[in-house]
């Protein structure tokens, strides 16, 4: 009796021995969250003011825009690259391939390969490929190429699985009313799949945003909006990283580091919105 | 084409004339549908083509990847000598002198911090999420999570350098730039990581285990413990792998908070420099056999990751 007792108490310390570190463990989660978030908001908004959305960079009023401009036209290139090769190779694993064949063993290898590489590598590659054996230069087209092979992986991956969620009696449906394969393609399956492929468009604009590695030695560091793709200029990103580096805007410095987060945690919200209403809408 | 206008002129052979008019349309519309059938086909082949071709993007780049990086690291380690790039402890560009140990020392020290404070802190967080949180906090948490992975790096080495690194300057001395402050924002970084890829493999246990586990008499804690996580070990493993990858790629946030002394650290509160701070620092003036053994820095650098990749993918392939 006093032994079942004994084992009982035992039992129950060790519960609670082991339930706190696992408290602790999910609440510390949430609170370097709200405490990284929360500092750089509380710290930034004060010093968003007008000026740092001038026109034109000086050291007066040291301006976002010209980067911000820079960012979305360096999203925009990455996309208009990397959208119809990843979406493509998707359409291929999943709609030629033969599952399990030689040739997508590779495809799969060699993306895994891609999303692991370090982005630094990337932008040295970027540097020795496009700027300097292409002869671009530094410029916010060899930026873009060197991020669409960044974020080919990504679209790749969840297009597939975006692809492969779509049932198969959709496209039998479309063959037995006579549709060839490329129109089953383009007008069942890829429309059917496209709330997947565009979460997966939105996470790789969210992370494009926030690159800095592989841009410095690409698109470079010009604080300016440059007149075509071929010149150099800084994403938000870069500013952020140049601003705090050089150490003597701080506010202007943390502003910058307010409107980027809030940039991208704003993308990352809607890409997995649109996630969840997928998944809401199969319940 | 059949013609058939001569066959109209005599009255007599309208019939006849009407008989031939069809059988000619007939013919030809079969012969636009067989086109049409053709020009399909076409398409249809041209277009596999184009995806095939867009399937093979990934494999290319790949392959120029490591083309190009292979070109200027291999002579210049040859130029330098193995031993004396990845053992040599002195890197001196200005006196020809190229040993990367002191950075490969500095990057592994740093990921080693970084799984010390983000591992446990990480597993444990995704056992709480599956097991123990309330379904209001689990609400809140999840989504916090998935944010703090898509922070971008400068942002946590901008946080870094305005928080960590003073807080480290003013309690525990030295400059805060240091082996320290590196592995507390790495660990930071890697967080996601580890909860994303432990919770999904936690969450795959079948619920009997647990459910098992109880029947038997163990309490909560003791079931999700004793059956649930070692049934999930391999996911987690892979997560903390993952997760030990991206600390070791990770740039920019190290540069703002580690000092990047090019030099063997002596301590924890010393200043450190990795591979990725290396060819970032410098590559921007560097030239000749600088520059070159600075591409070779991110080939080693390649090399590591492909390794932990691998280990990564067979630990994967496990669960």
């Amino acid at each position: 009796m006093t032994q079942t007792k004994e084992r009982m108490t035992r039992q129950k310390v060790l519960s609670v021995l082991l339930s706190i570190p696992v408290h602790f463990a999910g609440y510390l989660t949430g609170a370097v969250f709200i405490f990284i978030t929360g500092y750089i908001l509380v710290k930034g908004i004060p010093f968003l003011s007008p000026d740092i959305f001038a026109l034109e960079y000086n050291s007066e009023n040291v301006t976002l825009l010209p980067a911000l401009v820079n960012t979305l036209w360096t999203i925009l290139l990455s996309l208009i690259i990397a959208i119809p090769l990843g979406v493509g190779a998707a359409v291929y694993l999943v709609e030629y391939a033969k599952r399990g064949s030689r040739f997508v063993k590779i495809i799969r290898l060699t993306a895994e390969t891609l999303s692991g590489i370090p982005s630094i590598v990337y932008g040295l590659f970027g540097l020795l490929f496009f700027v300097t054996y292409f002869k671009w230069g530094m410029s916010l087209i060899a930026g873009a190429c060197t991020l669409s092979i960044m974020i080919l992986p990504v679209i790749m991956r969840t297009s597939e699985e975006a692809l492969l969620a779509v049932p198969d009696s959709f496209r039998e449906g479309s063959f037995g009313l006579g549709a060839g394969k490329l129109r089953t393609i383009f007008k069942i399956v890829l429309p059917t799949a496209s709330p997947g492929i565009l979460s997966g468009i939105i996470l790789s604009t969210g992370r494009i945003a926030g690159e800095t590695a592989a841009l410095i030695y690409t698109a470079g560091t010009v604080a300016a909006i440059p007149e075509n793709v071929m010149g150099s200029g800084r994403t938000l990103a870069v500013h952020l990283y140049v601003l705090s580096s050089e150490g003597l805007y701080i506010g202007q410095t943390y502003a910058t580091a307010v409107v980027l987060l809030i940039l991208v945690l704003g993308i990352n919200g809607i890409s997995s919105l649109i996630v969840r209403k997928i998944g809401g809408g199969k319940k | 084409m059949v013609t058939t206008a001569e066959y109209d002129k005599t009255g007599d052979n309208v019939k006849l004339s009407r008989q031939i008019h069809g059988g000619v349309r007939n013919l030809n519309r079969h012969k636009t549908i067989l086109s049409g059938i053709k020009v399909s086909a076409v398409r249809e082949i041209a277009a596999k083509a184009a995806f095939l071709v867009a399937a093979t993007a990934s494999i290319a780049a790949v392959i120029v990847i490591c083309v190009f990086l292979c070109a200027s690291a291999i002579p210049a380690i040859a130029k330098i000598g193995g031993g004396n790039f990845l053992l040599g402890t002195k890197w001196k560009p200005a006196s020809e002198l190229f040993g990367i140990f002191p950075m490969i020392v500095g990057s592994l020290y740093v990921t080693a911090g970084a799984i010390i404070i983000g591992v446990p802190t990480g597993v444990l967080a995704a056992i709480y999420l599956a097991h123990f949180a309330k379904p209001r906090v689990r609400q809140f948490l999840e989504p916090a999570v998935n944010l703090l992975a898509g922070i971008p790096s400068v942002v946590y080495g901008f946080f870094g350098l305005t928080v960590i690194v003073p807080f480290i300057r003013e309690h525990l001395g030295g400059s805060g730039n240091s082996i320290l402050a590196a592995s507390i924002l790495l660990g930071i970084m890697i967080l996601p990581t580890i909860v994303t890829v432990s919770l999904s493999s936690i969450r795959a246990v079948p619920d009997n285990y647990y459910s098992g586990a109880r029947a038997l008499g163990s309490s909560h804690e003791q079931s999700v413990f004793g059956t649930v996580v070692p049934a999930a070990k391999s996911g987690i493993v892979a997560g903390i792998i993952l997760g030990i990858g991206r600390a070791i790629g990770e740039t920019m946030a190290v540069i703002m908070v580690a000092g990047n002394q090019a030099r063997l650290p002596s301590g924890l509160l010393k200043g450190v420099r990795t591979l990725t701070a290396n060819i970032v620092i410098e590559m921007g003036y560097a030239e000749g056999l600088h520059r070159e053994a600075l591409i070779a820095t991110a080939a080693v650098l390649f090399v590591f990751i492909l390794m932990i990749n691998m280990i990564f993918s067979i630990m994967r392939r496990k669960v």
